[in-house]
Protein backbone atom coordinates (compact mmCIF):
# COMPACT_ATOMS: atom_id res chain seq x y z
CA UNK A 1 0.00 0.00 0.00
CA UNK A 2 1.52 3.10 -1.20
CA UNK A 3 1.19 6.09 1.71
CA UNK A 4 -1.63 8.60 1.34
CA UNK A 5 -1.07 12.12 -0.09
CA UNK A 6 1.06 14.31 2.43
CA UNK A 7 2.62 11.49 4.24
CA UNK A 8 5.77 12.43 3.10
CA UNK A 9 5.05 15.91 3.30
CA UNK A 10 4.42 17.02 6.83
CA UNK A 11 7.10 19.28 8.67
CA UNK A 12 6.89 21.08 11.95
CA UNK A 13 4.83 23.89 10.52
CA UNK A 14 1.82 21.34 9.85
CA UNK A 15 1.79 21.00 13.80
CA UNK A 16 -0.14 23.73 14.26
CA UNK A 17 -2.93 24.17 11.19
CA UNK A 18 -6.38 23.51 12.54
CA UNK A 19 -8.12 20.52 13.35
CA UNK A 20 -10.34 20.96 10.55
CA UNK A 21 -7.71 21.14 8.33
CA UNK A 22 -6.19 17.92 8.97
CA UNK A 23 -9.92 16.61 8.65
CA UNK A 24 -10.24 17.36 5.12
CA UNK A 25 -7.10 15.89 4.55
CA UNK A 26 -8.07 12.40 6.46
CA UNK A 27 -10.96 12.55 4.26
CA UNK A 28 -9.19 12.84 1.02
CA UNK A 29 -7.07 10.16 2.40
CA UNK A 30 -9.88 7.75 2.54
CA UNK A 31 -9.81 8.37 -1.50
CA UNK A 32 -7.68 4.95 -1.86
CA UNK A 33 -7.77 1.14 -3.12
CA UNK A 34 -8.78 -0.29 0.77
CA UNK A 35 -11.97 1.96 0.12
CA UNK A 36 -12.48 0.85 -3.26
CA UNK A 37 -12.35 -2.85 -2.06
CA UNK A 38 -14.70 -2.04 1.59
CA UNK A 39 -16.96 -0.54 -1.04
CA UNK A 40 -16.88 -3.55 -3.28
CA UNK A 41 -17.60 -5.86 -0.18
CA UNK A 42 -20.98 -3.69 0.91
CA UNK A 43 -22.01 -4.02 -2.63
CA UNK A 44 -21.76 -8.06 -2.04
CA UNK A 45 -23.63 -7.56 0.75
CA UNK A 46 -26.48 -5.17 -0.24
CA UNK A 47 -27.18 -8.44 -2.98
CA UNK A 48 -27.56 -10.74 0.10
CA UNK A 49 -29.15 -7.84 2.04
CA UNK A 50 -31.96 -7.94 -0.75
CA UNK A 51 -31.93 -11.33 -1.00
CA UNK A 52 -33.00 -11.73 2.77
CA UNK A 53 -35.60 -9.39 2.16
CA UNK A 54 -34.72 -6.16 4.03
CA UNK A 55 -35.68 -2.83 3.16
CA UNK A 56 -33.49 -0.18 1.64
CA UNK A 57 -33.97 1.45 5.03
CA UNK A 58 -33.19 -1.55 6.83
CA UNK A 59 -30.30 -2.25 4.96
CA UNK A 60 -28.83 1.85 5.03
CA UNK A 61 -29.57 1.81 9.16
CA UNK A 62 -27.31 -1.70 9.53
CA UNK A 63 -24.83 -0.31 7.00
CA UNK A 64 -24.35 2.99 8.98
CA UNK A 65 -25.42 2.35 13.20
CA UNK A 66 -23.36 -1.40 13.15
CA UNK A 67 -20.24 -0.23 10.46
CA UNK A 68 -18.70 -3.54 11.30
CA UNK A 69 -19.52 -6.21 8.25
CA UNK A 70 -19.05 -9.51 10.40
CA UNK A 71 -21.82 -7.99 12.64
CA UNK A 72 -24.18 -6.63 9.90
CA UNK A 73 -24.13 -10.60 8.12
CA UNK A 74 -24.59 -11.87 11.62
CA UNK A 75 -27.52 -9.63 12.43
CA UNK A 76 -29.07 -9.80 8.62
CA UNK A 77 -29.15 -13.87 9.24
CA UNK A 78 -30.71 -13.14 12.64
CA UNK A 79 -33.38 -10.65 11.38
CA UNK A 80 -34.19 -13.31 8.37
CA UNK A 81 -34.81 -16.67 10.82
CA UNK A 82 -36.92 -14.15 13.09
CA UNK A 83 -34.80 -14.71 16.29
CA UNK A 84 -35.68 -12.72 19.43
CA UNK A 85 -34.24 -9.54 20.30
CA UNK A 86 -31.69 -11.17 23.32
CA UNK A 87 -30.41 -14.34 21.27
CA UNK A 88 -29.63 -11.74 18.43
CA UNK A 89 -27.79 -9.30 20.58
CA UNK A 90 -25.25 -11.70 22.21
CA UNK A 91 -24.88 -13.17 18.43
CA UNK A 92 -23.75 -9.77 17.24
CA UNK A 93 -22.09 -8.98 20.49
CA UNK A 94 -20.30 -12.42 20.28
CA UNK A 95 -19.20 -10.77 16.49
CA UNK A 96 -18.27 -7.64 17.60
CA UNK A 97 -15.83 -8.70 20.77
CA UNK A 98 -13.16 -8.16 18.45
CA UNK A 99 -13.81 -4.08 18.00
CA UNK A 100 -12.50 -3.91 22.31
CA UNK A 101 -9.00 -4.87 21.82
CA UNK A 102 -8.80 -3.30 18.34
CA UNK A 103 -10.10 0.08 19.60
CA UNK A 104 -7.69 -0.63 23.19
CA UNK A 105 -4.99 -0.34 20.68
CA UNK A 106 -5.54 2.50 18.42
CA UNK A 107 -6.29 4.82 21.56
CA UNK A 108 -2.80 5.66 22.78
CA UNK A 109 -2.39 6.44 19.37
CA UNK A 110 -4.81 9.67 19.25
CA UNK A 111 -5.31 10.42 22.73
CA UNK A 112 -3.36 13.17 24.38
CA UNK A 113 -3.19 12.82 28.16
CA UNK A 114 -5.23 15.94 29.76
CA UNK A 115 -6.39 17.19 26.59
CA UNK A 116 -8.10 14.85 24.23
CA UNK A 117 -12.51 14.68 25.48
CA UNK A 118 -14.00 11.47 26.32
CA UNK A 119 -16.65 12.24 24.38
CA UNK A 120 -14.24 13.18 21.22
CA UNK A 121 -13.23 9.44 21.18
CA UNK A 122 -16.24 7.67 21.52
CA UNK A 123 -17.30 9.58 18.56
CA UNK A 124 -13.97 8.49 16.96
CA UNK A 125 -14.36 4.92 18.10
CA UNK A 126 -17.25 4.28 15.95
CA UNK A 127 -15.33 4.12 13.18
CA UNK A 128 -13.34 1.27 14.29
CA UNK A 129 -13.62 -1.48 12.00
CA UNK A 130 -10.60 -3.64 10.12
CA UNK A 131 -10.54 -1.06 7.37
CA UNK A 132 -9.78 2.15 9.10
CA UNK A 133 -8.15 0.38 11.93
CA UNK A 134 -5.41 -1.05 9.71
CA UNK A 135 -4.89 2.59 8.13
CA UNK A 136 -4.75 4.23 11.25
CA UNK A 137 -2.41 1.87 12.71
CA UNK A 138 0.05 2.12 9.69
CA UNK A 139 0.07 5.45 9.06
CA UNK A 140 -1.43 8.05 11.83
CA UNK A 141 2.22 7.63 13.96
CA UNK A 142 3.77 9.60 11.09
CA UNK A 143 1.40 12.49 11.88
CA UNK A 144 1.60 15.00 14.45
CA UNK A 145 -0.48 13.93 17.69
CA UNK A 146 -2.56 16.97 17.63
CA UNK A 147 -3.63 15.88 13.90
CA UNK A 148 -4.08 12.43 14.06
CA UNK A 149 -7.52 12.69 15.66
CA UNK A 150 -9.20 14.91 13.71
CA UNK A 151 -7.58 13.12 10.57
CA UNK A 152 -8.70 10.00 11.82
CA UNK A 153 -12.42 11.44 11.99
CA UNK A 154 -12.63 12.53 8.38
CA UNK A 155 -10.85 9.19 7.32
CA UNK A 156 -13.71 7.32 8.88
CA UNK A 157 -16.51 10.36 8.10
CA UNK A 158 -15.43 9.83 4.69
CA UNK A 159 -15.49 6.48 4.71
CA UNK A 160 -18.55 5.28 5.94
CA UNK A 161 -20.61 8.18 3.71
CA UNK A 162 -19.22 6.86 0.80
CA UNK A 163 -19.99 3.42 1.39
CA UNK A 164 -23.01 4.19 2.74
CA UNK A 165 -24.04 5.49 -0.31
CA UNK A 166 -22.65 3.00 -2.44
CA UNK A 167 -24.77 0.30 -0.36
CA UNK A 168 -27.88 2.16 -1.23
CA UNK A 169 -27.32 2.50 -5.00
CA UNK A 170 -26.05 -1.08 -4.99
CA UNK A 171 -29.37 -1.88 -3.32
CA UNK A 172 -31.66 -0.59 -5.71
CA UNK A 173 -29.69 -1.13 -8.87
CA UNK A 174 -28.20 -4.12 -8.77
CA UNK A 175 -31.10 -6.76 -9.37
CA UNK A 176 -29.50 -10.37 -9.82
CA UNK A 177 -26.03 -10.91 -9.10
CA UNK A 178 -24.13 -13.90 -11.03
CA UNK A 179 -22.91 -16.44 -8.83
CA UNK A 180 -19.41 -16.09 -9.95
CA UNK A 181 -19.43 -12.62 -9.23
CA UNK A 182 -20.91 -12.60 -5.73
CA UNK A 183 -18.43 -15.25 -4.62
CA UNK A 184 -15.79 -13.29 -6.00
CA UNK A 185 -17.18 -10.65 -3.58
CA UNK A 186 -17.30 -12.37 -0.39
CA UNK A 187 -13.80 -13.38 -0.56
CA UNK A 188 -12.59 -9.74 -1.47
CA UNK A 189 -12.88 -9.61 1.92
CA UNK A 190 -10.59 -11.85 3.43
CA UNK A 191 -7.89 -11.56 1.11
CA UNK A 192 -7.62 -7.90 1.52
CA UNK A 193 -8.00 -8.08 5.39
CA UNK A 194 -4.90 -10.69 4.91
CA UNK A 195 -2.78 -8.49 2.86
CA UNK A 196 -3.16 -5.01 4.86
CA UNK A 197 -2.98 -6.77 8.01
CA UNK A 198 0.52 -8.15 7.11
CA UNK A 199 0.87 -4.23 6.12
CA UNK A 200 -0.58 -2.40 9.51
CA UNK A 201 2.20 -5.33 11.47
CA UNK A 202 4.94 -3.02 13.17
CA UNK A 203 6.71 -5.38 14.84
CA UNK A 204 7.76 -9.20 14.61
CA UNK A 205 5.22 -9.35 17.67
CA UNK A 206 2.24 -8.32 14.98
CA UNK A 207 3.76 -10.76 12.23
CA UNK A 208 3.88 -13.76 14.72
CA UNK A 209 0.47 -12.70 15.97
CA UNK A 210 -1.16 -13.10 12.64
CA UNK A 211 0.31 -16.30 11.83
CA UNK A 212 -0.96 -17.91 15.12
CA UNK A 213 -4.56 -16.21 14.21
CA UNK A 214 -4.36 -17.93 11.02
CA UNK A 215 -3.64 -21.11 12.33
CA UNK A 216 -5.46 -20.95 15.60
CA UNK A 217 -9.00 -19.62 14.04
CA UNK A 218 -10.83 -22.65 12.42
CA UNK A 219 -8.85 -25.09 15.01
CA UNK A 220 -11.01 -22.52 17.82
CA UNK A 221 -13.85 -22.78 15.74
CA UNK A 222 -14.13 -26.35 15.30
CA UNK A 223 -13.78 -27.10 19.37
CA UNK A 224 -15.72 -23.97 20.68
CA UNK A 225 -17.58 -22.05 18.60
CA UNK A 226 -19.62 -18.75 19.59
CA UNK A 227 -16.28 -17.10 21.53
CA UNK A 228 -13.70 -18.52 18.99
CA UNK A 229 -12.17 -15.21 17.88
CA UNK A 230 -11.70 -14.02 21.64
CA UNK A 231 -10.51 -17.54 22.23
CA UNK A 232 -8.18 -17.18 19.35
CA UNK A 233 -6.70 -13.54 20.04
CA UNK A 234 -5.86 -14.21 23.44
CA UNK A 235 -4.23 -17.76 23.31
CA UNK A 236 -2.34 -16.57 19.77
CA UNK A 237 -1.81 -13.18 20.89
CA UNK A 238 -0.15 -14.25 23.96
CA UNK A 239 1.86 -16.98 22.80
CA UNK A 240 2.85 -14.63 20.15
CA UNK A 241 3.85 -11.82 22.41
CA UNK A 242 5.96 -13.99 24.96
CA UNK A 243 7.62 -15.93 22.06
CA UNK A 244 8.96 -12.62 21.00
CA UNK A 245 9.66 -10.87 24.01
CA UNK A 246 11.65 -13.78 24.99
CA UNK A 247 13.50 -13.26 21.30
CA UNK A 248 13.77 -9.02 22.15
CA UNK A 249 15.19 -9.46 25.88
CA UNK A 250 15.62 -13.12 26.94
CA UNK A 251 14.07 -13.48 30.48
CA UNK A 252 13.76 -9.68 31.63
CA UNK B 1 -38.39 -13.95 1.71
CA UNK B 2 -38.07 -14.49 5.96
CA UNK B 3 -40.40 -13.42 8.28
CA UNK B 4 -38.80 -10.59 9.19
CA UNK B 5 -40.89 -8.69 11.21
CA UNK B 6 -45.02 -8.02 11.82
CA UNK B 7 -44.55 -4.15 12.34
CA UNK B 8 -42.51 -1.69 10.43
CA UNK B 9 -40.64 -0.74 13.83
CA UNK B 10 -39.18 -3.50 15.27
CA UNK B 11 -36.59 -4.46 12.73
CA UNK B 12 -35.07 -1.28 13.71
CA UNK B 13 -35.47 -1.85 17.16
CA UNK B 14 -33.50 -4.93 16.47
CA UNK B 15 -30.78 -2.93 15.00
CA UNK B 16 -30.55 -0.39 17.66
CA UNK B 17 -30.63 -2.92 20.13
CA UNK B 18 -28.66 -5.93 18.92
CA UNK B 19 -27.06 -4.18 16.47
CA UNK B 20 -25.66 -0.81 17.28
CA UNK B 21 -26.22 -1.28 20.81
CA UNK B 22 -24.21 -4.60 20.30
CA UNK B 23 -21.20 -3.32 18.58
CA UNK B 24 -20.44 0.34 19.75
CA UNK B 25 -20.33 -1.25 22.99
CA UNK B 26 -17.12 -2.86 22.77
CA UNK B 27 -15.80 0.14 21.27
CA UNK B 28 -17.07 2.13 24.09
CA UNK B 29 -15.19 -0.32 26.71
CA UNK B 30 -12.52 -0.07 24.52
CA UNK B 31 -12.10 4.10 24.76
CA UNK B 32 -12.16 3.68 28.29
CA UNK B 33 -9.81 0.87 28.77
CA UNK B 34 -7.54 2.36 26.48
CA UNK B 35 -7.29 5.78 27.56
CA UNK B 36 -5.45 4.27 30.47
CA UNK B 37 -2.06 2.83 28.39
CA UNK B 38 0.91 4.76 27.30
CA UNK B 39 1.68 4.37 23.31
CA UNK B 40 4.94 2.53 24.17
CA UNK B 41 3.92 0.36 26.63
CA UNK B 42 4.39 -3.36 26.85
CA UNK B 43 0.74 -4.12 27.83
CA UNK B 44 0.31 -2.48 24.70
CA UNK B 45 1.99 -4.29 22.16
CA UNK B 46 0.15 -7.24 23.52
CA UNK B 47 -3.20 -5.96 23.44
CA UNK B 48 -1.86 -5.84 19.56
CA UNK B 49 -0.69 -8.89 19.73
CA UNK B 50 -4.45 -10.51 20.93
CA UNK B 51 -6.28 -7.99 18.21
CA UNK B 52 -4.12 -8.87 15.42
CA UNK B 53 -4.49 -12.45 15.94
CA UNK B 54 -8.62 -12.32 16.47
CA UNK B 55 -8.63 -10.84 12.83
CA UNK B 56 -6.52 -13.20 11.35
CA UNK B 57 -8.59 -15.49 13.07
CA UNK B 58 -11.89 -14.52 11.34
CA UNK B 59 -9.50 -13.93 8.02
CA UNK B 60 -8.89 -18.32 7.68
CA UNK B 61 -12.49 -18.93 9.14
CA UNK B 62 -13.87 -16.38 6.22
CA UNK B 63 -11.98 -18.89 3.93
CA UNK B 64 -12.47 -22.13 5.38
CA UNK B 65 -16.19 -21.77 6.47
CA UNK B 66 -17.69 -18.92 3.87
CA UNK B 67 -20.98 -18.06 3.93
CA UNK B 68 -23.71 -17.96 0.72
CA UNK B 69 -22.37 -18.62 -2.69
CA UNK B 70 -18.83 -19.05 -1.82
CA UNK B 71 -19.04 -22.32 0.19
CA UNK B 72 -20.06 -24.04 -2.51
CA UNK B 73 -16.18 -23.56 -4.28
CA UNK B 74 -14.15 -26.35 -3.61
CA UNK B 75 -11.65 -25.71 -0.06
CA UNK B 76 -8.41 -26.12 -2.30
CA UNK B 77 -9.79 -23.20 -4.73
CA UNK B 78 -10.25 -20.97 -2.21
CA UNK B 79 -6.58 -21.86 -0.79
CA UNK B 80 -4.87 -21.44 -3.73
CA UNK B 81 -6.78 -17.86 -4.66
CA UNK B 82 -5.51 -16.89 -1.54
CA UNK B 83 -2.25 -17.96 -1.47
CA UNK B 84 -1.76 -16.53 -4.52
CA UNK B 85 -2.76 -13.59 -3.84
CA UNK B 86 -0.34 -13.16 -0.85
CA UNK B 87 2.81 -14.61 -3.06
CA UNK B 88 1.33 -11.41 -5.49
CA UNK B 89 1.06 -8.79 -2.64
CA UNK B 90 4.59 -9.44 -1.92
CA UNK B 91 6.52 -9.51 -5.07
CA UNK B 92 4.45 -6.54 -5.49
CA UNK B 93 6.47 -4.83 -2.58
CA UNK B 94 3.43 -5.25 -0.73
CA UNK B 95 0.63 -3.57 -2.92
CA UNK B 96 -2.73 -4.50 -1.48
CA UNK B 97 -4.34 -3.76 -4.82
CA UNK B 98 -1.71 -6.40 -6.61
CA UNK B 99 -2.59 -8.81 -4.23
CA UNK B 100 -6.43 -8.62 -4.00
CA UNK B 101 -6.52 -8.87 -7.89
CA UNK B 102 -4.65 -11.98 -8.42
CA UNK B 103 -6.83 -14.13 -6.06
CA UNK B 104 -9.59 -12.89 -7.41
CA UNK B 105 -8.60 -14.05 -10.47
CA UNK B 106 -7.30 -17.07 -9.96
CA UNK B 107 -11.12 -17.75 -7.61
CA UNK B 108 -13.03 -16.38 -11.19
CA UNK B 109 -10.81 -18.61 -13.60
CA UNK B 110 -10.89 -21.83 -11.63
CA UNK B 111 -14.50 -21.62 -10.59
CA UNK B 112 -15.57 -20.58 -14.86
CA UNK B 113 -13.18 -23.70 -15.51
CA UNK B 114 -14.59 -25.81 -13.30
CA UNK B 115 -18.01 -25.04 -14.08
CA UNK B 116 -17.13 -26.11 -18.13
CA UNK B 117 -15.49 -29.22 -16.58
CA UNK B 118 -18.43 -30.41 -14.30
Amino acid sequence: MSPPDGVAAIDDADKNLPGRIWMFRGARAAISVPALILTAAFIGYAGLARESGLSLAETLAMTGLIWALPSIVVLTGALNSGMGLIPAAIAVALASVRLMPMTIAFLPLVKIPGKTKTWQLLIASHFVAVTAWVFAMKNLPSYPKEARLPFFVGFGSALTGFVFCMTGIAYLVVERMPDVVAGALVLLTPVYFLCSLWGAALLNADKVAMAAGLVLGPIVFLVAPGLDLLWTGLLGGTAAYFGTRFMRRGFS
Amino acid sequence: MGPVADTWWWPFVMILVAGWFATDVWRWIGVFAGGRLREDSEVLIWVRCVATALVAGLISKLILFPQGILAETPLWLRLVATGLGFGAFFLSRQRVIVGVLAAEVCLIGGWLLLDRVG
